[in-house]
């Protein structure tokens, strides 16, 4: 209990302090959460449900207003948040992986990563492979080993487009397992996930790449077996029995996090209260309550250690798009 | 029984009280739009999406409005068939044959009320033809493969003459100028087309703006070209005097039409137009001399609105389970469910089983709302026929502007919602339809991709396109329906035609 002196003394100096000069950071008047979709999407949920959260917690003065900014996967919002609301301290936006994913191949037209602030992320979807329940593969290695002998023996359909998320999971897993020429693997896109498994289960298609909530409701019809989950350790409650690439032997991991990042140019106060909000969001039991609702696995970052992840991921798949021809 | 426990939860969210109040708002709207002459019901969705956007609705909400203006624009239809002698819309022309001559011998309050009645017979069959089928062919979706889905969009475009057809050149025209538009953004394989680095295009042209353009839009430049002056004088209308007996006569009329206009409408390019024609000339064939169709006859009003509200229901079928569209306002509603993030299809029954059964229910509900609006309360639709467009503008324009606004707050998309505005008054002019256009524009890229995802699991064998006997099916419609208008079109037109002048 010695170290208890010291902070107090340091809380009690920095309260002095920023009295005197400035007062520490809360947001004052309308707070304002940018979805860079339609309603209805990921992005939308992210910022009406954590929105919500922010209400109740009393984190946010009055309500916030979710603003739905639809257009090139993001590419739109981000470009507004750049050029338009930098300095602005009271505007969250909703991120996934699909925004670092897009930023890794350039599709945001002259803007990368540092032009804006990484927040913090509140819970992630893992990516699985999934096969129909009438096929002949049984695990991961097994699909992967058919991969080796024939790059074009398994065809995947998922919700990205080619070149996204769900495309490039399954290059994650590939490239693991040891297949070369990565970019022959078929990968056909549809418009989400739930198409892109009606075509599976209807045995059309081989294999499905995807999340885990989205192949909820053909798992527990038994029409789709999942092969593997593509997460550190096996998720939680009813996905317990689903086995972790890793513990198959290959080491691809795919959260697809949802979270936010906020203008550049905000001052320290501001960005340290949001990052705080994260934490205790994350911490909360209303937010706990959210996830489960909505089959969110446990995942949290923040601030500096978030900000570096983010920024590693990017490389990683700038590298990847890279090797199988993506990008130049 | 599982549909049953599915129609039941249905009904839950149907008869929640703000759905019903919307489901009331959208049906006394859309019998305003069908009574509207000129006013078709494709426009009068488009016209209103603005207005679920403006509003802020729940997708579910949405739909059952919508649907609902869907359903009354059927009904409104033949009010301005009876009373003036100009069909509200296309499918309500046949409505004028009979209609007209009993109003003109003072009978046009009972002429208003049996076709009311056989709207609701109509409806209902075709609304408890849904509830069976539809998930019977929901499940038969699973066999539907790329290169089965392939065949299907050739299908749906190949009937196109059938909807729209007067001249065909101008037909394929439209569809490709809807497939043109439909090339914009990303595609597929992540290469950008026609996005002259706009990232306001790299999703494409938005279906929702593009068909608020072409038909709100351009309708209100009509208007104002009409110079927006005084409405009609007002009509008068007789004292209803129907006994339960003469209801009770047309009910075999309304049951057949029902039923026939059903099947035209789950039949892909039919749609309610053909429903109609069909249920008269049928009608025509079954009673023979026994009646006096042409002069007035209550079973010749009630034969072609039992076919064309009943093709309405119908067109609904193909739409939710295979995602194609039947006729022009079906594919107005498939993109809305789109744009609210809603995939029609197998996968619709079960993920979003209480929209799609709410929006059924809703329909069952909309009906008997109907009924109640077109018999007691016609008079209010009558009086509303003479209200100068002068008022109803302001608030079209309105509604129109703040709905698209509010779904993506971005000016860029009011510029492009007047752009096709603008150029859908042009091909108005031009005499060029609308409809192929928006069909164009939905179905050209998913041809497109199933084009590519059959290619690509065959590894580029082209044979794949008609390796099965369901591709092979659809293969054959498809030429069936490209070539069958071109022989039978100018024979039915014909009909029609001689049908309706020998009335004159």
């Amino acid at each position: 209990m010695t170290m208890k002196t010291p902070i107090k003394l340091l809380a009690a100096l920095t309260l002095t302090l920023s009295g005197s000069m400035a007062m520490a950071f809360e947001p004052s008047g309308k707070v304002e959460c940018l979805a860079p979709a339609d309603p209805g999407g990921g992005w939308d949920f992210t910022c009406r449900s954590v929105g919500k959260v922010l209400e109740e917690l009393d984190l946010v003065p009055r309500s916030v207003q979710t603003i739905n900014m639809a257009g090139a996967g993001g590419g739109v919002a981000y470009a507004h948040t750049v050029s338009k609301r930098a300095g602005d301290e009271q505007l969250l936006v909703a991120a996934s992986t699909a925004t670092t994913t897009r930023l890794a191949q350039g599709q945001f037209q002259g803007m990368d990563a540092d032009m804006v602030n990484w927040i913090g992320a509140l819970g992630a979807d893992y990516g699985i492979i999934a096969v129909s329940k009438d096929s002949e593969y049984q695990d991961l290695p097994a699909l992967m080993d058919a991969l080796k002998e024939d790059p074009r023996a398994v065809k995947f359909a998922g919700g990205s487009a080619k070149g996204g998320w769900d495309h490039l999971k399954v290059l994650i897993a590939a490239q693991d397992a040891g297949i070369e020429n990565l970019p022959r693997i078929p990968y056909l896109s549809y418009n989400n996930g739930g198409e892109a498994m009606t075509q599976v289960v209807g045995g059309h298609v081989d294999a499905f790449t995807g999340d885990i909530t989205e192949a909820q409701g053909f798992m527990e019809s038994g029409d789709l077996r999942v092969l593997a989950v593509l997460s550190e350790e096996r998720l939680p409650g009813e996905f317990s029995d689903i086995p972790t690439a890793k513990e198959q032997g290959i080491d691809a991991v795919g959260p697809n996090w949802r979270g936010f990042y906020m203008p550049a140019d905000i001052s320290d106060d501001a960005k340290q209260y949001w990052v705080d909000a994260m934490d205790t969001i994350y911490e909360s039991e209303e937010w706990k309550q959210v996830m489960k609702q909505n089959g969110l696995m446990p995942f949290h970052m923040s601030a500096g250690e978030f900000e570096s992840f983010v920024k590693q991921q990017i490389d990683d798949i700038e590298s990847l798009s890279r090797d199988i021809g993506l990008i130049q | 029984m599982e549909t049953l426990n599915y129609l039941l939860d249905g009904f839950g969210v149907a008869l929640a009280p703000h759905n019903l109040m919307f489901a009331l708002l959208g049906a006394f709207l859309g019998t305003l739009i069908g009574a509207l002459p000129g006013l078709g019901p494709a426009n009068g969705v488009a016209i209103l999406i603005p207005l679920a956007f403006t509003l802020g609705l729940r997708p579910e909400t949405a739909l059952i409005m919508l649907t609902a203006v869907y359903a009354g624009a059927m009904y409104g239809g033949r009010i301005s068939s009876i009373l003036l002698n100009i069909p509200g819309d296309e499918p309500a022309m046949m409505t004028c044959l009979d209609g007209y001559p009993m109003a003109q011998k003072g009978k046009a309050a009972e002429a208003l009320a049996i076709s009311a009645v056989a709207s609701f017979m109509g409806s209902l069959i075709a609304t408890i033809g849904l509830i069976l089928l539809a998930p019977l062919l929901a499940r038969f979706a699973l066999t539907f493969g790329a290169a089965e889905y392939f065949a299907l969009f050739v299908l749906a475009f190949a009937t196109l003459g059938g909807i729209t057809g007067k001249n065909p050149v101008k037909t394929i025209m439209a569809a490709a100028i809807g497939l043109m538009i439909a090339t914009v953004g990303i595609d597929n394989t992540g290469v950008q087309r026609y996005t002259f680095g706009v990232l306001e295009l790299y999703e494409g042209v938005d279906f929702i703006i593009t068909i608020v353009g072409l038909f709100a839009i351009s309708e209100l430049l009509f208007f104002i070209e009409a110079r927006a002056g005084g409405g009609k004088s007002e009509i008068v209308i007789n004292k209803l005097k129907l006994s339960w007996k003469e209801i009770v006569a047309i009910l075999p009329t309304s049951f057949r039409g029902g039923v026939l206009g059903f099947i035209a409408g789950v039949l892909p390019g039919a749609g309610a137009s053909l429903g109609s024609f069909i249920s008269y000339t049928l009608e025509k064939k079954v009673l023979g001399r026994k009646g006096y169709f042409g002069e007035g006859d209550p079973r010749g009003v009630a034969a072609p609105e039992a076919g064309n509200n009943g093709a309405s229901s119908g067109a609904l079928v193909p739409m939710l389970t295979l995602g194609v569209p039947g006729s022009g306002t079906t594919a107005v509603l498939l993109a809305l469910l789109i744009s609210l993030n809603i995939t029609p299809g197998p996968l619709m029954f079960t993920q979003n089983a209480d929209i799609v059964w709410g929006v059924i229910a809703a329909l069952l509900i909309g009906n008997f709302l109907l009924l109640l609006l077109n018999i007691p309360l016609v008079g209010i639709f009558v009086k509303l026929l003479s209200v100068p467009p002068m008022y109803l503008l302001p608030i079209v324009t309105m509604v129109a502007f703040v709905g698209i606004y509010s779904i993506s707050n971005s000016a860029f998309d009011l510029y492009f919602m007047v752009a096709f505005g603008v150029g859908g008054y042009f091909l108005r002019k031009l005499e060029i339809p609308l409809v192929p256009i928006i069909l164009g524009l939905l179905l050209g890229p998913e041809m497109e991709k199933n084009l590519r995802h059959a290619l690509d699991i065959a590894d580029g064998d082209w044979t794949v396109l008609w390796n099965s006997g369901l591709a092979i099916g659809l293969w054959s419609v498809a030429i069936l329906g490209l070539i069958l208008p071109y022989l039978v079109g100018p024979m039915l037109r014909r009909r029609m035609k001689a049908g309706t002048e020998t009335r004159d």
